[in-house]
């Protein structure tokens, strides 16, 4: 099958995304497909209809590739994709909306508020803030409304911590999102075609919270797959991931992250095109599953091949 | 590695060898790769930051994020001109290794350039390196043992800092100000390592336009620093890339010079007065570090490259690299004004930066809220780069800095760049004052808690929590 793997891209995820396609392209190859790897940039629509793939490996992070950007170019060039569809991708990057979501199918979300830089500058949204600081108490998680690998990401253990935290994630987007911060356990849910992968929990080495660092560096955070829970955590975990993927309308592939604390699991967010790098969980789960990388690039694209494109 | 599974379908495999495949690594893999690399690797760190610039490099960006010379000032004709007379005259002898130490010739040229600052070394202090970087490494090779100290700079060469880590060094930044290192806090952080019956390895400085932060020692200074030396009988390594590139101001004495050589080694480098892409530096070093330096140096790579050396013969032959410096002077002092007026028309009042007598960088300060790793980020969403100055300490410190270097672009670029970065530190400036006016006012009126950076011809550099 002619395959085009599509990475790097203009996103600030740029290196974590030529990683995954780097890995990606060369299982293909591997089993036996034509593989023919994309930069994507501003010819990406030329480049397409020159190469006429049957399936377009989406391994962008970020924007562009995460966001539903991507999915709907090649709905309109009739070419099936690997994840997610278009819709799915839009509200599962867009941290408020896919919460919303979540809220509305009854799934647990930690607490949240989210503004528009704009909101600060035109409708004094600063007034609020003591309001909102009540409302979810401290400590609070700053991050901004899109975007990934933790990237502007801060926890801000009281008040004065607040302005910074906000300057920092709008440095990332132009929506920022206040989270109540739940104390528990880190998992992650890798969901295959509607069935959830082996858990993986993510324990952070030598700092006291999963940065951009500890995520892309062999040694510095360890993994337990599958994680160890007792029957009752793992069935709610489960069940709240598969449900999460339900809600948003997942197809493919695609990770829940799930913090589990006292009050059960409660879901942070959905990647729609998760990592796949040498220290991402989610071939790391598969691999617990007895799925080899290869294997699991090779269901990747048939579930992208048995999907009807025209939505 | 995996055992590679089956050949892929290939339309000719005559035609070319399959490339290696790369296997995905597992979970196992990883481990035992964890579990195989040394000790030292664990402060051996990539970061989001460095990721982060990668995407400086795409061709719409405007990166002053960079450390480059203009090489396009170089002339072409001389450059084809010198290849072609060493293809001619020289090709079997170029083509071959050469000794460890460099080649004589090469030395000479070194010398004629450290004579243009006021030093005469002797041939044999000197070797010819792998650029400057080589020779930063071969000192800390010969010097360093794990948990060694090595003070330098804060900020310092982002460069110098993975090379101490890499031996396992325990690096401690001493603060600089508009007179370069500031000699009370040195003696300050000797004694109290003295107290801990703790000696530096050596001290690494960049005192002349330094890199990151522009500043230069100033004179007394220097005479100081140089007692303190010979007092403590430490050895410090002075960097000097940039000493012929002076725009305004005096000559300052190397730091070689004021001691003669015993207590200072001393780094050179071609990379900044003709290219950084013949790798071609120098260390001098007193004989008996300089013995022990070769032998680092015959482990490393056994030579610098001959076909480099040669092509530096072949420049300095012609006898007009003076000439060439002072072009690029003339280029250099316009562009850093050009920098420096952009800043003044279109950085907020919040920031402060230095005013560099020379070299490639200047460095900014904002508000302390501002992080201008994030802030890189919000930059390059408008196409314009810099380095964070986190890059430049290792301790975190840094954090609302950034270097700015005005050696590579055109003066339309560095105002246009300026202009961009200037625009979004003003939009932070002015959220940051929109949260925290209304929400302080309701938390009782305290006020935020940065205001260190206020006025002065001082640098304003973050400074060190007590202590360590």
């Amino acid at each position: 099958m002619k395959v085009v793997v599509l990475k790097g891209g203009r996103s600030l995820e740029r290196q974590v995304s030529l990683r995954s396609g780097a890995l990606v392209e060369d299982a293909l190859a591997g089993g036996g497909h034509e593989v023919v790897a994309i930069d994507v940039g501003n010819d990406l629509v030329r480049r397409l209809k020159e190469e006429r793939p049957e399936v377009a490996f989406i391994a962008m992070h970020g924007a562009g590739g995460e966001d539903g950007t991507i999915q709907e170019l090649l709905e309109i060039l009739a070419i099936p994709y690997t994840g997610p569809g278009a819709s799915a991708c839009r509200s599962s990057m867009d941290k408020p909306v896919a919460k919303q979501e979540l809220r509305r199918a009854g799934i647990p979300t930690p607490d949240w508020v989210a503004f528009s830089q704009a909101a600060f500058a035109e409708l004094g949204a600063a007034d609020a803030l003591e309001e909102i600081e009540e409302r979810l108490g401290f400590p609070l998680v700053v991050k901004p409304a899109r975007g990934g690998s933790s990237l502007g990401v801060r926890f801000a253990a009281g008040r004065d911590d607040v302005p910074q935290a906000i300057v920092s994630a709008l440095s990332y987007d132009d929506r920022v999102l206040l989270e109540q911060h739940v104390d528990g356990r880190e998992l992650a849910v890798g969901v295959l075609d509607a069935e959830p992968l082996p858990i993986v929990e993510v324990r952070p080495r030598d700092e006291d919270r999963y940065s951009y660092e500890a995520r892309y560096e062999i040694g510095r955070t360890d993994y337990v797959c599958p994680a160890e829970l007792d029957e009752s955590d793992e069935l709610a975990v489960r069940d709240a991931a598969i449900r999460t993927w339900e809600a948003l309308g997942c197809e493919g592939f695609a990770r829940v992250d799930v913090m589990l604390g006292d009050r059960g699991p409660q879901v942070l967010e959905v990647n729609a095109v998760p990592g796949l790098t040498d220290t991402s969980l989610f071939p790391m789960a598969a691999e617990a599953a007895g799925i080899g990388f290869e294997q699991l690039c090779e269901r990747i694209v048939a579930l992208a091949g048995s999907r009807t494109v025209a939505r | 590695m995996a055992e590679p599974a089956e050949p892929p379908r290939q339309p000719n495999p005559e035609r070319q060898p399959r490339r290696h495949r790369r296997a995905h690594t597992t979970a196992r893999d990883l481990e035992r790769y964890a579990g195989l690399f040394a000790a030292r690797t664990r402060v051996m760190r990539s970061s989001a930051m460095r990721d982060l610039m990668e995407i400086t490099a795409r061709p719409e960006v405007i990166s002053l994020a960079g450390g480059l010379p203009d090489t396009a000032t170089f002339p072409p004709d001389s450059f084809a001109a010198q290849m072609t007379r060493i293809a001619q005259e020289s090709s079997a002898e170029a083509l071959q290794y050469g000794p460890t130490e460099g080649f004589a010739r090469t030395k000479e040229c070194i010398r004629e350039v450290m004579r243009a600052e006021g030093m005469d070394p002797d041939l044999d202090d000197i070797i010819v390196t792998t650029g400057g970087q080589q020779a930063i490494d071969l000192v800390a090779k010969t010097l360093v043992d794990p948990g060694d100290v090595v003070i330098c700079e804060a900020p310092t060469y982002p460069g110098a800092v993975p090379v101490f880590c890499s031996y396992e060094a325990e690096t401690i930044q001493v603060p600089i100000d508009g007179d370069g290192l500031i000699i009370e806090e040195l003696e300050a952080t000797l004694d109290r390592l003295a107290a801990e019956g703790r000696k530096p390895k050596f001290i690494y400085s960049v005192p002349t336009f330094q890199n990151p932060a522009g500043q230069t020692l100033s004179a007394a200074r220097r005479r100081r620093l140089v007692e303190i030396l010979r007092e403590r009988e430490l050895l410090l390594v002075e960097d000097n890339p940039y000493g012929l590139l002076r725009y305004e101001g005096e000559p300052r004495e190397s730091l070689y010079k004021l001691d003669g050589g015993d207590y200072v080694l001393y780094l050179g480098t071609f990379s900044k007065i003709l290219s950084p892409g013949i790798r071609v530096g120098w260390l001098c070093a007193p004989p008996p570090v300089m013995a022990k330096v070769v032998l680092g140096k015959q482990a490393s790579d056994l030579c610098t490259s001959t076909l480099s050396q040669y092509f530096v013969d072949e420049y300095f032959g012609e006898g007009r690299w003076r000439e060439y410096i002072d072009s690029l002077r003339g280029v250099y002092r316009s562009r850093r004004d050009a920098m420096l007026e952009a800043l003044e028309a279109y950085f907020p009042a919040e920031a402060t930066w230095s005013q560099p007598e020379g070299g490639l960088f200047l460095w900014a300060t904002l508000p302390g809220y501002i992080d201008t790793t994030d802030l890189l980020a919000r930059a390059l969403r408008e196409n314009v780069a810099f380095v964070p100055g986190a890059a430049a300490f290792v301790d975190g410190r840094g954090g609302s800095s950034m270097r700015l270097n005005f050696s590579a672009s055109g003066e339309e670029e560095l105002r246009e760049g300026v202009k961009r970065i200037g625009r979004v530190v003003a939009e932070q400036v002015a959220l940051y004052g929109t949260i925290t006016r209304e929400h302080r006012l309701a938390a009782g009126g305290s006020r935020p808690s940065d205001t260190r950076n206020a006025g002065g011809d001082v640098v304003p550099l973050p400074r060190r929590e007590d202590g360590e």
